[in-house]
């Protein structure tokens, strides 16, 4: 269970994060929404353990492992050194092409980053992530760069890897539906601290248009401030 | 849960956006030898103007005889010269030294100055004032310091060579994308790590091009400082040449410096393609 206590973060007088509490079960998928400029990032950079500026306490078991909205896959290096680089297992080479086997990157492992196409290219970031067996898998807007369908089949990728290997997982989006079928839990993060936190209780797979999650996007929409539904 | 984004969408579109196409690669005939046209033509054209008599050859000597002259000049050990190919060899002996000293020099300056804001502060500034020293505004003080043997030659040579080795280097490794830097981080790789795979990798491209503009300037120092009292190399050919006013002989030892000049910039190019492999075909 990862367990944050009164985290805090100013940016030059300007208090981002003010005393936020929260806690993630372990294995329970959580997605994070809030207005741009709210602080998701930097709670996340903060649980990532990237920005010393932060104040408060944060307790993590074991690894955490980040996936960015760009997949910031090193250019110089292969597509399996990528996700090899840092490893300390024995055969750190071999763990990386079972991890690339495991996104349907098994053919691209000898690829240069940048012949990949998008997808795949956040689908080797993904595996560079898990790769890494982290207790909590922290997701920054991961999607928000691809296309439409793409985006589904990632959003299926990544439930797939969550029930195999159960992880915590923090998603950010900025995306209601999104958080609404991946979640077990969606936050709003608004002045600093957690403003809301609802589970979803609609079983997966989900259907975006599925007449349980109505009540939350609506609940989740007015948090956020957009009055009528549909206009995130 | 697919099936209600695909309904809104047109079915053509479907395998297109799902699986992507492989990258494009773009298969152009190699037509370099294209750009040799205007080059030999401008060679002929001489060649026909002064075997027209149109310009006095002690003026400007033909190619035909330029290529006697150097031809002569391998082949006979004359006692004004010497061989072309010794007076080759010292010109890149010097060449080599100072460039080699000149450019270790570089690259462990740029490396104390771009990991460390102590290392910064400590070297930048100093190359900062020497960049902007005139640099053969230096040979008259050289020379007080160093005399007029190889010593003052080969230091100017590494002066040239290290200081736009060192701005490219430095501005490279400050250049390296913070994203990926950050995404490293949270690899948890050690420090040494971070510098071998991420930020040295990602400042090889800016060092390479400062390796080319500091293989220019080298070359410049090398033809500058032979003229400064040189008793042996290319420069000394040319210097022997002016008093004896054979202007052929210049002109052969122009086109060894040239030539010497192409090769080195080849051999950097040739090393940029493979270094730089995983660029594809967008370099």
């Amino acid at each position: 269970m990862a367990r944050i206590r009164g985290l805090t973060r100013e940016f030059d007088g300007q208090r981002v994060l003010d005393h936020l509490d929260l806690d993630i079960e372990a294995g329970e998928f959580v997605a994070l929404l809030g207005v741009s400029g709210t602080g998701k990032s930097t709670l996340l950079k903060a649980l990532a353990d990237l920005d010393p500026g932060t104040e408060g306490e944060l307790e993590v078991p074991g690894p955490v492992a980040v996936a960015f909205q760009e997949p910031r896959l090193l250019p110089w290096c292969r597509v399996e050194d990528n996700v090899a680089l840092g490893l300390r297992t024995p055969n750190p080479r071999d763990t990386a092409r079972r991890a690339l086997a495991e996104v349907g990157l098994a053919d691209r492992a000898h690829a240069w980053p940048l012949t990949l196409s998008g997808g795949e290219a956040q689908r080797a970031a993904l595996a560079r992530a898990l790769v890494r067996e982290p207790s909590l898998l922290l997701l920054d807007e991961p999607f928000s760069a691809l296309d439409a369908l793409t985006r589904i089949a990632m959003h299926n990728l990544v439930l797939r890897l969550w029930q195999r290997h159960r992880p915590s997982v923090l998603l950010v989006t900025h995306d209601v539906d999104e958080a609404l079928l991946l979640a077990d839990r969606v936050l709003v993060l608004a002045g600093g601290r957690i403003a809301f936190s609802g589970p979803v209780e609609v079983p997966r797979p989900r259907e975006r248009d599925h007449h349980g999650l109505a009540e939350l996007r609506h609940r989740l929409l007015s948090e956020l401030g957009v009055s009528k539904e549909g206009q995130s | 849960m697919p099936e209600t984004a695909q309904a809104t969408l047109t079915r053509p579109q479907i395998p297109a956006t799902v699986t992507s196409p492989p990258p494009r690669r773009l298969h152009r005939k190699n037509r370099g030898w294209y750009r040799l046209i205007s080059p030999v033509a401008v060679v002929l054209l001489w060649q026909l103007v002064s075997s027209a008599g149109l310009i006095p050859e002690d003026k400007l000597p033909p190619p035909t005889r330029i290529w006697h002259t150097a031809l002569t000049l391998i082949t006979q050990n004359s006692p004004a010269y010497g061989t072309l190919q010794n007076a080759m060899l010292v010109s890149l002996q010097r060449m080599a030294i100072g460039f080699a000293f000149g450019a270790a020099a570089a690259i462990a300056l740029a490396l104390v100055a771009g990991l460390s804001r102590l290392g910064e502060n400590a070297v930048d500034p100093l190359l900062q004032i020497l960049r902007t020293l005139p640099l053969f505004g230096l040979i008259p003080v050289f020379i007080v310091w160093f005399g007029i043997g190889e010593l003052p030659k080969v230091i100017l040579i590494a002066l040239g060579t290290a200081i736009p080795l060192y701005l490219n280097t430095f501005a490279g490794i400050r250049g390296v994308d913070a994203k990926l830097v950050e995404a490293a981080r949270t690899l948890k790789l050690t420090k040494l790590e971070l510098i071998r795979h991420v930020i040295l990798p990602g400042a090889l491209p800016q060092a390479l091009v400062g390796l080319r503009q500091s293989l220019g300037v080298a070359w410049l120092a090398l033809v500058v400082a032979e003229q400064v009292n040189a008793n042996a190399g290319i420069g000394f050919i040319i210097s022997q040449a002016t008093q004896f006013l054979r202007n052929d002989v210049i002109m052969v030892a122009l086109t060894v410096y040239a030539v010497l000049g192409l090769v080195t910039d080849a051999v950097v190019r040739l090393l940029e393609r493979r270094a730089l492999a995983w660029r594809g075909s967008a370099v």
